[in-house]
């Protein structure tokens, strides 16, 4: 009897082992786009000249005002409300791990399709962010909605 | 060696070793908690020390300390479904031994006055009968209600003036009324319709009940948003702090020019009498110049004056953007004589400055004459709060927000990151 419950933890162990073995190798298939460092620089020049005056060098915002860029679904998460943000602006009042942030963002539309897409490339790959590239047609499509 | 003179020696080298001489056990000096080694990890004058009440009371907004010495800490978000931190310290070492939380509303305004116990929310002016000294939870009434929360600027700061009226500031829900708010380019507002309902002080009865704002009297208008408001008793008048425009380098780099330009406008250091117009919107002051001039989006280029002729100006300016977030004149004796009456102004630091030239961050002290005005430069008294070369914002390790006054003439400072609270005494003689 004991013997049997023995061999079967045994067995349990080795199967959990297994499954974690073979998640271990499945992590890695998610391909990883290679962003072009000429995108980045781009968007770091808009980024130093239209973002960092509220949203700091350091992408951490002001506590209370501006929100950060750091590791949050705004930037990481759905790239066409990121780009509403950009084009259109922000009025309402948004939370940010139970901090609210009050300061409004002005619509930043004079920028061209490929200079949003530049830093908001930058922006999901700076401060810790790793997330895909942003498309110049991405820009355009929501633009003309 | 005998005893005594080893029990000398010892002494001798204990003081040498610490290098200072003795605090003499005066009435005075004999009650004071000793100060933390490294006050707290902020910069002092010669003599005064700190100690920290508490390290993270939450994220704190204004202060005021109790007549028992309890300390009253306003919070920005909810901590435990309550408003605010009473801190109480209970062997008298000057940490607090207990934190309890009290109120069912966050926010920033807060003071004790006749017999109550005054706080705000973003849209409301509350009061609590003080029992016994202690302001009882079950006793809420409301003074105010129906503010507007401006989606910028929104919180209310409070001043009493002892003969039953109540100030309480409405910002502008906008950094200077262009047409489309805070956008390059776009044009200032002419006239600015916002300055009807917000942008100035509006005075109130402390205690009549369920007030609306049609029931105050505009006090003051042209100010763009305060934060830090005191009653100044030495000549009966409101001072207020006034938080100058932002953008300024953003947006007109040929007017202001980095690095001066960071230094544009001024903050405002105000007496606000009833009837004051500061000229926001239009009016900005320059404290280099020593002018108030017209804004660049109401056609100023850093020289005209225009239609800001005859707008009432600050009785001093302080550097661009160093937010400053809480006033208070010093009625005590625990400090020195030279600081009676004078005022001290909590900078909480800046985020729209160039990066590595931001500013603030520390406490500023100014000398006040009976006259109401200035009677000296001002000087950094207490700094170092960033506790960084180059401070930022969000990293800084603490911003210094509130300032209040302990009966025994401690000064009481509050930290906006995770709530710290300092109490600063003098130990010289």
């Amino acid at each position: 009897m004991a013997n049997k419950k023995i061999a079967l933890a045994l067995g349990l162990l080795l199967s959990i082992s297994f499954c974690a073995i073979a998640q271990n190798k499945k992590t890695p298939t998610k391909p990883t786009t290679v962003i072009d460092k000429k995108v980045l620089a781009n968007g770091q020049k808009v980024y130093e000249t239209v973002c960092t005056v509220c949203h700091q060098s350091d992408g951490g915002g002001v506590p209370g005002l501006n929100p950060p860029l750091i590791g949050t679904d705004w930037v990481l998460g759905s790239k066409s409300r990121l780009i509403g943000i950009v084009l259109k602006g922000l009025q309402e009042k948004i939370e940010i791990n139970g901090d609210s942030y009050d300061n409004i963002m002005p619509a930043n539309d004079y920028l061209t399709d490929q200079e949003i897409a530049n830093v908001l490339t930058f922006v999901r790959n700076s401060f810790g962010n790793k997330a895909s590239a942003v498309k110049a047609e991405e820009v355009k499509a929501l633009r003309s909605k | 060696m005998n005893t005594i003179t080893k029990t000398l020696l010892t002494l001798v080298i204990a003081f040498t070793a610490f290098g200072f001489t003795p605090i003499k056990p005066t009435k005075k000096t004999a009650k004071l908690p000793t100060a933390d080694a490294d006050n707290g990890g902020i910069k002092l004058p010669k003599d005064f020390g700190a100690v920290v009440v508490s390290n993270d009371a939450g994220k704190a907004r204004h202060l005021a300390v109790n007549a028992n010495g309890d300390v009253y800490v306003r919070l920005r978000t909810l901590k435990n479904g309550k408003g605010m931190a009473i801190l109480k310290d209970k062997n008298g070492d000057g940490k607090a031994d207990e934190s309890t939380y009290f109120g069912d509303f966050a926010g920033t305004g807060i003071a004790f006055a006749n017999g109550y116990l005054y706080a705000t929310s973003n849209t409301e002016v509350y009061r609590y009968k003080l029992n016994n000294g202690q302001p009882d939870e079950a006793s809420k009434q409301t003074i105010v209600k129906g503010l507007p929360e401006q989606r910028q600027h929104e919180t209310k700061s409070i001043a009493l003036d002892g003969v039953g009226n109540i100030y309480v500031s409405i910002g502008a829900p906008s950094n200077v009324c262009q047409v489309e708010d805070r956008k390059k380019g776009s044009p200032g507002q002419d006239p600015c319709p916002i300055l009807e309902l917000y942008g100035g002080v509006w005075q109130f009865k402390a205690d009549k009940l369920d007030q609306t704002q049609a029931d105050g009297i505009r006090y003051a208008t042209g100010i763009r948003n305060i934060v830090g408001l005191d009653w100044n008793k030495q000549n009966n008048e409101l001072y207020a702090m006034q938080h100058g425009r932002d953008m300024f380098a953003d947006y007109f780099p040929e007017l202001y020019p980095l690095p001066e330009g960071d230094n544009l406008p001024s903050e405002e250091f105000l007496m606000v009498k009833k009837g004051s117009d500061f000229g926001w919107p239009y009016c900005y002051f320059d404290h280099i110049q020593n002018k108030k001039l017209l804004n660049p989006e109401y056609g100023g280029d850093t020289k005209t004056v225009g239609r800001c002729e005859g707008k009432d100006r600050p009785v001093m300016g302080f550097p661009g953007h160093w937010a400053p977030n809480a006033l208070l004149f010093y009625t005590g004796s625990q400090f020195p004589a030279r600081y009676k009456n004078g005022a001290f102004i909590c900078f909480h630091g800046s985020w729209n400055r160039s990066s590595k030239n931001q500013g603030g961050y520390n406490i500023a002290f100014v000398p006040m004459g009976a006259d109401g005005k200035p009677s000296g430069k001002h000087e950094i008294f207490a700094s170092d709060f960033a506790g960084m070369e180059f401070p930022s914002p969000g990293a800084a390790k603490s911003r210094p927000m509130g300032l209040a006054q302990g009966p025994d003439g401690s000064l009481y400072v509050s930290d906006s990151q995770k709530g710290k609270v300092w109490r600063v005494m003098y130990y010289g003689k």
